[in-house]
């Protein structure tokens, strides 16, 4: 699938959605929809949520990472974060997400 | 702070859309002083953070106007005030607390006015109940 928004691609049981621009509160009902569509779907092992294009993020995305958990939490599939920025990474460090989510990848500015 | 250098006064619609104008704006305005990448997201995101606020809580149950003002000075304070005539708070210090929401979607973190208060110098929030809310945020950039 690709839209506007979202890549989402299934193999070898690891679900990877892959977000396109901001997420904030305007962009992040079709993202979360979408993802909770493809995680009923294909019922993967591992959600592995790409931030690698994700520039700008406000506590909007917070919300829906912690929703996609609870999403794949609820099949029994493990939920990874690949490549925030440093941005983003900031706000996740604020709200105490690796506490919970392990992140993956490279800093990157 | 000393002397007023520049300012921008900026009405939009209580439209999710204009999250994102809102948050551009002012970063196009901000970017005069040549303020680094980390102060720029910053900016972004508490004004994100502060006009969504106005959008899903304080317009909840009906379109209205939000403002947004930016002014610097010469010692390179940012200074912003972001205002609604929605809802209003009852209990502002209640409403500060990190993850405390109104929302019942599960979708809100209530992170809110945690990142405005950190990535931000200083926040000012006032509001009364069906009075609206008016936030005053200031940074002092390097
Ligand atoms: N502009 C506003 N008008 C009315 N209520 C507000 C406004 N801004 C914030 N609030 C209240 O304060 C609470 C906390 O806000 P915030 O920290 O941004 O978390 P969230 O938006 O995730 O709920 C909101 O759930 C809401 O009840
Ligand atoms: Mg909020």
């Amino acid at each position: 699938m690709n839209t506007e928004s979202l890549v989402v691609s299934c193999e070898n049981g690891i679900l990877k959605a892959r977000v396109l621009g901001d997420i904030d509160h305007h962009c992040a009902k079709p993202i979360r929809e979408k993802i909770d569509d493809y995680i009923f779907k294909y019922k993967p092992d591992l959600v592995l949520l790409d931030l690698s294009l994700v520039e700008f993020m406000d506590s909007s995305g917070l919300g829906l990472i912690l929703g996609r958990f609870n999403t794949a939490n609820e099949i029994g599939a493990d939920f990874k974060i690949y490549s925030p920025s440093r941005g983003v990474r900031k706000i996740l460090e604020l709200a105490g997400i690796e506490r919970l989510i392990k992140i993956e990848g490279e800093l990157r500015g | 702070m000393k002397n007023k250098e520049n300012q921008m006064k900026l009405y939009l619609p209580s439209l999710s859309i204009n999250e994102s104008v809102a948050r551009s704006a002012v970063a196009v305005f901000v970017a005069q002083l040549n303020p680094t990448i980390e102060e720029i997201s910053d900016i972004k995101c508490a004004v994100s953070e502060a006009v969504t606020n106005s959008i899903v809580h304080g317009y909840k149950f009906c379109q209205g106007e939000i403002y947004i003002g930016v002014k610097y000075y010469s010692d390179r304070t940012v200074v912003i005030e972001i205002k609604d005539k929605g809802c209003g708070i009852e209990d502002v210090k209640l409403a500060m607390t990190p993850l405390f929401t109104t929302d019942t979607t599960g979708e809100r973190s209530g992170m809110g006015f945690a990142v405005m208060q950190t990535f931000m110098d200083n926040l000012e929030v006032y509001s009364k109940k069906d009075k609206g809310v008016r936030i005053v945020m200031e940074k002092k950039l390097k």
